[in-house]
């Protein structure tokens, strides 16, 4: 049907201009940045995937399956959150997609500050360094939570933990020094505000968190280290501290993290449907304010994780009507995606199945979120597996389908290789069905009485026989959902191999990175001198020659 | 004399490109404004990074006002307020750097920088000073650990018990009208001592890791000055040290009188 | 035909044991949180099928038809967005509301409550009775609202009563209090949920709820053990309430601690090389000062009992433990 050209890649692109290793390690370029960010973050969740499978098939049946004791459960519970959490979802996208597309989607020759994103690349490095070094150490087995005293007092190495999180903190907080810069002092002639495409609103907002929330993080974890070696109590009652102290500051950051976490993808999934759809983003003005508000009101929450942790009830009240409240833009982002696809043209090409797999997920993770956000509710679910099923509904459902949406989408872009369209779709059905059947038992089982970070549930089974059957069911799925990010990973790598090379703009997208060789070149082209709307679709038209969309004048 | 003016919008005045503009930028004002801004958040990070500090301050003094009632006497007021006197006048001569740097006066901004770089190993003496104070009547919080981990002759208490010298605290309470304390009403200040001393430490230690820090980098702006880097054309640097500084300033502003001299 | 799969396949289909299929049987009559709870479900169960049914919709619809550009539709509509921010605001107002009210029930403990206390330490629940006698389980009169003043020895718990539909953190420097009212005589779990180390899983105590007679009669009876029962007996029962189960077997398994079996006036090796034999006074010592002698291969873990145990309980204790031959 089409002639595939696989002759080899351009001589000439970033990834080969300039040459040898020392211009990788010590590169100032965004886009060999953002690739190896992709790299390391790959690896991570790798890593965090195998301790998720650890989980599982010890979870299987009720007793020791494959670990003996609780005492090891509760470290592969550990590291499989903090992995996932600090080495994999919080950098994923801003780190590598936003590294690589926000200067280009400007028309900028490279962000604001090129020397701290290196130093980012290596802060991340570091804190992975960190985390093998835990590993090596005999993990840690506080829950990713770290809450005090427990972890004050455990023998595990949680002072390698901390400070690799600390030198983590840091390297998220340049990246999003350098966004917001770069947002703001650095769009071309033409792109006002309202002009920029909406996944940069989706970094503006994810860097304000980035910046405003990771501070309070790494002063509760020094603190943390301090308590451990010298003393000082601030959160042991035993050194004339508070433990509930350590839980706000904990969650002060760590529930805005969660919104580091979604708003990339939430802007991944908007050019993605847009895209697919051939049709202009509808309520460009609210899905750009909603990301503000969801950056702003996710602030003003962290309380809800703390409803029976004895905090005041008005208190808790309060937080649980903000809760509510942050729920809103969430659904307008997402009644605005369901209007764009309305009287569109929509394909199932692999970016938009991701796409439209996570308003599903992600549609089950945030209403799940209103039983956890009722007082009522929340103390019956409250640590249970409700709560697990609902937020890998959120982050892995919604974040991670996210980040392979934009892995799917960027990837011709940045390695200049096309993949097969049908493996990706498979793998995406392969991933839903997978995800499904992993986390919504679990949602079962929660309610009816099945706590999390529990190694053995035998005593649990004479009131509720059922739990097997559904951890049985969960393990299942989570094999068939790792298969389905191994089928992923194999897609994408063999494009490398036999892929035909990727045109300018496969997908006929209006925004600017499309508008460069695939991959770019090492000089980023500048800005056009009149800057367009990055969602009109009207002119494109697809060249059967090239592959590629062009805009006809 | 001419005024110092922000870097122009066109290259440069002569038309040529500066040998100090980035290659990603299109201006001098560009990438000075994008220094301004991203410093600018970088300092509000500082501000989030020891408002945590200052709100545990504020938790334990709301909760626990005991706390506080004995821990000033235990602080040196007098070095306390030289240490604050010579932090502000840092400031000053900082800013004055600043000014010199933009108006292309390269002997003052010399010597300024190296009078405020004096300022803060001033500071950093002086808090040494208190701080081998508190070292000498065992006052560290973990001080038995850190004792430890420089000579292992002296085996870490299994539980890291803050115990000052009886006899020193005793002496500095009875000074301030607290005299005969039983054994009881004793532990009971100490404990609460203990928990005002970490609190100390953890604020003055960081931000003396921050003074270092500070005096790294204007050591490194000192160096570009000597070499005559720094002029109208391009004072970014010593702009942006600038900024650091007056911040590190201004949270011992708020530090000394929230430790020193509250009761 | 399952039972022929075991123990491979558990027993019970997947609905088993309970009323409703979200929610496990309920203790109390009509608990406030199920109908929040039912609620919830039904408002984000037709939200749900709107936004789905709606996409799958959409994609059949509007599938792309080659030769066939997309309709010309708006791309913005203020009255359209103000009602589907406004509307789903109102709907989350409700639950919102409606968890407010039953959550404001639920904590706020009625007058004339039965007062017990509870303290939790790693890893057993004790609950302490009016009359001083201490259980390792939860026994409550039914038909009676109760509460429970709660603390922690050590690290924070959580206790949660699923079929009383009552949780609350439970932490160390502080008390903590939650109060139910048990309407249906039985049985039901009493779990930890706030993740405490090790044996975290293992943290399970039972509530049993009695007629008001049948409570009192237990009461008496139980608290009068040590005088009724040889010293041995009493010493078992001790062991099992005090939580000493939970780490030490009788049967020689090595737990979280050593077993007991047959460790009376045998020398017991221990961490820094030296060997004590286990008489009465080491065993004293191992339940008031448990870190002042660790046994090689065990990790220092275990909590005082000093204020929570009598002497004359560490005599039963010390009875029972030559007992286990």
């Amino acid at each position: 049907m089409s002639m595939t050209d696989l002759s080899p890649m351009p001589s000439k692109s970033y990834l080969t201009d300039p040459p040898g290793l020392r211009a990788w390690l010590l590169t100032q370029d965004h886009k060999r940045i953002g690739l190896m960010f992709l790299a390391l973050i790959s690896t991570a969740i790798g890593l965090g995937a195998i301790f998720g499978l650890l989980i599982r098939t010890e979870l299987t049946l009720p007793g020791p399956t494959i670990v003996s004791s609780g005492h090891i459960y509760n470290r592969l519970f550990t590291l499989h959150g903090t992995i996932m959490i600090f080495l994999f979802i919080i950098p994923s996208m801003p780190a590598s997609f936003g590294n690589y597309v926000l200067p280009l989607m400007l028309g900028a020759r490279d962000v604001a500050f090129p020397r701290l994103n290196l130093a980012s690349l290596y802060l991340y490095a570091g804190g992975l360094v960190f985390f093998l070094l835990v590993l090596v150490f005999g993990g840690v087995d506080t829950g990713w939570t770290f809450y005090t005293p427990y972890s004050t007092r455990t023998a595990a190495p949680v002072i390698l933990a901390v400070v690799g999180v600390f030198i983590l903190g840091f390297s998220s907080i340049f990246t999003g020094i350098n966004f917001l810069v770069t947002i703001h002092t650095m769009r071309p002639a033409g792109m006002d505000w309202f002009r920029m495409p909406l996944f940069l609103w989706a970094l503006y907002g994810t860097a304000i968190i980035q910046v405003l929330a990771t501070p309070v993080l790494a002063i509760t974890l020094l603190l943390l280290a301090a308590e451990r070696t010298l003393g000082i109590g601030i959160f042991d009652p035993a050194l004339g501290g508070d433990p509930i102290l350590f839980q706000h500051f904990f969650w002060f950051y760590s529930h805005p993290a969660v919104y580091i976490m979604i708003l990339p993808a939430m802007g991944i999934v908007t050019e993605v449907i847009s895209v697919f759809s051939r049709k202009h983003i509808f309520g460009y003005k609210f899905i750009a304010y909603s990301s503000l508000a969801i950056a702003l009101i996710g602030f003003l929450v962290w309380g809800h994780h703390m409803f029976v942790s004895s905090q005041s009830p008005l208190v808790g009240m309060i937080f649980s009507a903000l809760t509510f409240a942050v729920a809103i833009p969430s659904a307008i982002k997402v009644f605005n995606w369901l209007a764009t696809m309305y009287k569109g043209s929509i394909t199932l090409a692999p970016p938009m199945c991701f796409a439209l797999i996570f308003i599903f997920l992600f549609g089950v993770g945030g209403l799940t979120g209103l039983f956890l956000g009722a007082l009522a509710i929340d103390v019956h679910v409250h640590d249970t597996a409700f709560v697990v099923a609902h937020f890998h509904y959120t982050m892995a459902g919604g974040a991670l389908m996210g980040f392979l949406a934009g892995l799917y989408y960027w990837w011709p872009k940045i390695t200049g290789r096309m993949y097969s369209i049908a493996l990706g779709q498979i793998a995406a059905l392969t991933i839903f069905i997978g995800f499904n059947l992993t986390y919504f038992p679990q949602f079962i089982i929660g309610s009816r009485g099945m706590p999390r970070r529990y190694f053995d549930y035998t005593r649990l089974l004479e009131a509720h026989p059922e739990f097997t059957f559904y951890q049985i069911l969960s393990t299942i799925g989570g094999f068939l959902l790792v298969g389905g990010l191994v089928l992923v990973a194999f897609t994408l790598l063999r494009s490398l191999v036999v892929g035909p090379k990727a045109s300018q703009n496969p997908w006929g997208a209006a925004t600017l990175e499309w508008q460069c060789d695939s991959p770019p070149p090492h000089q980023n082209a500048a800005a056009p001198a009149l800057v367009g709307d990055c969602y009109d679709f009207d002119n494109f038209q697809f060249d059967e020659k090239t592959r590629s969309y062009v805009k006809l004048p | 004399m001419t005024e110092p003016h922000p870097p122009s919008t066109q290259s440069n005045d002569d038309g040529h490109p500066s040998a100090h503009l980035a290659h990603h930028f299109n201006t001098p004002r560009q990438q000075y404004d994008s220094a301004r801004l991203g410093m600018w958040i970088f300092l509000m990070t500082e501000v989030l990074f020891f408002g945590g500090l200052f709100c545990a301050y504020a938790v334990f003094r709301a909760n626990n006002p005991a706390i506080f009632v004995d821990g000033h006497h235990f602080l040196d007021k007098p070095l306390g307020a030289v240490n604050t006197v010579v932090l502000i006048f840092s400031s000053l001569t900082m800013a004055l750097a600043v000014r010199a740097a933009q108006l292309g006066r390269r002997r003052s901004l010399v010597g300024l920088l190296t009078v405020t770089l004096l300022c803060g190993l001033a500071f950093l003496g002086v808090k040494a000073v208190e701080y081998k104070h508190k070292w000498d009547h065992h006052m560290v919080p973990g001080q038995a650990r850190i004792a430890y981990w420089f000579s292992h002759e002296a085996a870490p208490e299994p539980r890291k018990e803050f115990r000052p010298e009886e006899t020193y605290v005793r002496e500095r309470l009875a000074a301030e009208g607290f005299e005969s304390l039983t054994q009881a009403e004793y532990t009971e200040r100490v404990e609460h001592l203990g928990t005002f001393m970490g609190i100390y430490f953890s604020l003055t230690a960081l931000h003396a890791v921050h003074v270092i820090a500070g005096i790294g980098v204007i050591f490194w702006i000192l160096i570009g000055a000597i070499r005559g880097r720094y002029g109208r054309q391009y004072f970014t640097p010593v702009d942006m040290v600038g900024l650091y500084w007056h911040l590190v300033d201004m949270i011992w502003i708020y530090l000394f009188p929230l430790l020193y001299l509250i009761h | 035909m399952f039972d022929a799969l075991h123990p491979i396949w558990p027993t019970g289909l997947p609905f088993a044991q309970t009323d409703g299929f979200w929610l496990p049987d309920a203790a109390a009559t009509n608990p406030a949180m199920d109908r929040v709870f039912n609620l919830t479900l039904v408002i984000s169960s037709l939200l749900f099928a709107l936004v789905v049914g709606l996409m799958v919709l959409f994609v059949v619809r509007y599938r792309r038809r080659p030769g066939m550009p997309p309709q010309k539709s708006a791309a913005h509509n203020l009255l359209l967005e103000i009602t589907w921010t406004a509307i789903p605001l109102l709907i989350v107002g409700v639950i919102f509301y409606q968890g407010f009210v039953a959550f404001m029930q639920m904590q706020t403990a009625p007058p004339g409550c039965y007062d017990l206390r509870v303290t939790a330490r790693q890893w057993a629940w004790q609950f302490i009775y009016p009359n001083g006698h201490v259980d390792e389980n939860l026994h409550v009169p039914a038909g009676e609202p109760v509460r429970l003043t709660m603390t922690s020895q050590d690290v924070i718990h959580g206790l949660w009563i699923p079929a009383l539909r009552v949780k609350q953190d439970v932490v160390p420097g502080r008390y903590a209090s939650l109060w139910f009212q048990a309407d249906k005589v039985g049985t039901y779990d009493l779990l930890c949920t706030q993740f405490c180390g090790d044996e975290h899983s293992n943290m399970l105590s039972t509530v049993v709820v009695q007629t008001r007679k049948d409570y009192e009669a237990w009461l008496k009876d139980a608290a009068n053990y040590l005088k009724t029962l040889p010293p041995a007996e009493a010493g078992k029962m001790l062991y099992q309430r005090r939580g000493c189960v939970q780490c030490h077997s009788i049967d020689g398994t090595a737990g979280t601690g050593p077993s007991l079996k047959g460790i009376y006036g045998k020398p017991q090796q221990l961490n820094n090389g030296a060997a004590v034999v286990a008489d009465d006074n080491y065993i004293r010592e191992s339940i008031l000062e448990p870190q002042a002698k660790i046994v090689a291969g065990y990790q220092p873990v275990m909590s005082t009992y000093k204020g929570l145990v009598s002497d004359d309980e560490i005599t039963a204790l010390i009875e029972f433990i030559k007992s286990v031959k």
